[in-house]
């Protein structure tokens, strides 16, 4: 009697205490992404699921969020439970780590600095490109209006930003004082500063404003595709955008789908995986689908923000933060 | 003359603020014809979020009437310490954005909160679901039952209640027969303000919600997901759902307004 007694208490207590660690692995993950991506998710999910049940046995369901990745970032510190992230900034990921929720080593952990896609700003102008542009040098002539949001409030922005004057750098043979000159001018062709990719991206279809819009080649090529009366120009050179993508190892492995996590990370690199992302019109990496994409995606020479600027950490600092290069040029 | 200016300025306002974006919800959101509405508006997505947009008020709804009938009771019929305070910070929800509010929630019942913290071990969790949405519901609408129903009650004193006490009632007779009546439509219409701004409410909701498809997005969220998504028509077409539920309660409002002149009167 006391004997079972203490054996059910000990049970008890061990319901209690034992952690979340040793459950099965669940049959459902939560992804949490970059806002935009939703369609690009709801197009690899199901080709994922099958795949996995095909290899596993298992039935899986994943589940979706998406929202502004610095605001998705909050919500896992916060206790969102993120099996996996794909952001479309890597300093969103660097905060998840910073704190413990990723591991430190996180880019190591894939390939190509756990950016499984890219893509770069490029352009986009009215059919038949009545002003030439062709490169960044052109949007600086006398009568060439352009439209991209305000790098202060869109990461979309920065890109742009950091892409101009990398490439005003390259041209001045490292020139900063001329670099500087190149993306003051540029800040004073842009007739409308919205606050975010969508916005700019409606002023100049919708409101009919510019001449040239800037923002991520992926997005400038879904909306040629789709609306007739634009076309796209990669300049001869722009600055690497990565995707970057972790399993969220604080979540993953409390809740036992670290291995289906990394699993589906692992889809993102494979041919098929790649294939439906390139489908989006983001650059991939897979050899035999940058072949048979070679048409769409043509040649431009890539630069990082280390490589140019050190960090993303130094960049905020030297040209986002009050006080730093834009506030001086935007006053 | 004057008439005539005050007139004209009053209508093109209406027509300028009011009738010329809801008509343009309507014209975007049937664009590509009635087909193309239907398709979006029984998306599986858009309903799920239609039904925990609608879920959500129907909680929020009787704890809103619980929580407005006490709370301006005890302030209307009892002097306590605090309840200057208590006036005071019924009020707060109505000075304080919505985002604010969404943040502070995250912040105390978030899993690293000292609240949600506390509760993580025990595999509790408030933000990023249901219950989250509902907290920042309440938070939102709670000042909007008080606020009709205070009033009404200081305005017809305590003399009834006094006279029902004398002739033997209890308490709980006192409150059915005779502070209630008197309540009534104060209480109905506050009702319907909490539920209309709950069901609008998109600041709060969209800091704790954590957006997974399908399972935490309202109907708000929805819509700003769609139309960011370049899905013009979805976005409008789920955008007259929720105009739809709003001119509902309009709707009410109107109909009270109708029963109860009195009360509808007043702002």
């Amino acid at each position: 009697m006391i004997r079972s007694t203490l054996t059910a208490a000990a049970l008890g207590l061990g319901a209690l205490t034992t952690p979340a660690a040793a459950q099965d692995a669940p049959d459902e993950i939560l992804n949490v992404s970059y806002d935009i991506a939703r369609e690009l998710y709801a197009a690899i999910n199901p080709a994922f699921i099958a795949q996995y049940e095909g290899e596993t046995g298992q039935e899986l369901t994943v589940d979706q969020s998406h929202a502004g990745s610095s605001k998705q970032a909050r919500a896992i510190l916060q206790g969102l439970q993120a099996d996996l992230v794909t952001f479309n900034q890597v300093l969103d990921i660097q905060i998840l780590a910073d704190q413990g929720f990723v591991a430190e080593d996180w880019q190591e952990q894939f390939p190509n600095n756990a950016s499984p896609y890219y893509s770069l700003p490029a352009f986009m102008v009215r059919e038949g490109n009545p002003k030439d542009i062709q490169d960044w040098g052109d949007l600086v002539e006398e009568d060439v209006s352009v439209i991209f949001p305000n790098p202060k409030t869109s990461g979309n922005a920065r890109y742009t930003y950091l892409a101009a004057w990398a490439y005003a750098l390259e041209e001045n043979d490292g020139d900063e004082e001329a670099a500087r000159a190149f993306v003051d001018e540029l800040l004073d062709h842009v007739e409308v500063f919205d606050t975010g990719g969508r916005g700019a991206t409606t002023t100049f279809t919708e409101r009919g404003i510019g001449d040239v819009l800037i923002t991520f080649e992926a997005e400038v090529l879904n909306i040629v595709e789709e609306t007739p009366g634009y076309e796209a120009v990669v300049p001869s050179q722009s600055l690497l955008a990565e995707f970057p993508v972790a399993v969220v190892e604080r979540v993953a492995d409390q809740r036992g789908s670290t291995e289906i996590a990394r699993s589906y990370l692992d889809y993102l690199y494979s041919t098929e995986g790649q294939e439906i992302i390139a489908g989006f019109n983001n650059r991939v990496h897979d050899e035999a689908v940058v072949e048979a994409n070679a048409d769409r995606f043509p040649e431009v020479d890539l630069v990082t923000v280390e490589e140019v600027f050190g960090s993303w950490e130094e960049a905020n600092e030297t040209h986002f933060a009050s006080g730093g290069e834009l506030d001086r040029m935007l006053r | 003359m004057l008439r005539r200016t005050l007139i004209a300025l009053a209508v093109l306002f209406a027509a300028v603020v009011i009738v010329l974006p809801v008509a343009a919800i309507l014209s975007r959101a049937f664009a590509e014809g009635v087909g193309a509405w239907w398709a979006a508006v029984s998306d599986p997505e858009t309903l799920q979020a239609v039904w925990l947009t609608v879920l959500t008020a129907l909680i929020v709804l009787p704890l809103n009437i619980l929580f407005g009938l006490c709370a301006a009771w005890a302030i209307a019929r009892f002097r306590f310490p605090g309840r200057r305070a208590l006036l005071i910070l019924i009020e707060i929800p109505f000075a304080v954005s919505p985002i604010v509010a969404g943040l502070c929630f995250l912040l105390v019942y978030g899993a690293y909160g000292p609240v949600g913290g506390a509760l993580q071990p025990y595999g509790l969790q408030l933000m990023f679901n249901l219950t989250g949405i509902v907290m920042v519901s309440l938070f939102v609408t709670c000042p909007f039952v008080v606020r009709e129903v205070l009033p009404v009650l200081q305005v017809t004193g305590e003399d009834e209640e006094k006279a029902a006490l004398t002739l033997g009632a209890n308490g709980w007779q006192i409150f059915r027969h005779v502070t209630l009546p008197n309540v009534t439509w104060a209480l109905v219409y506050g009702a319907i303000l909490a539920t209309a701004r709950a069901i609008g409410e998109f600041g709060a909701v969209s800091v704790v919600s954590g957006a997974i498809r399908g399972q935490t997005m309202t109907l708000p969220l929805q819509i700003e997901l769609l139309y960011n998504d370049y899905n013009t028509t979805g976005a409008f077409a789920a955008a007259t759902l929720l105009t739809a539920l709003a001119l509902l309660t309009l709707v009410l409002r109107g109909a009270i307004t109708a029963i109860h002149p009195a009360h509808g009167a007043r702002p």
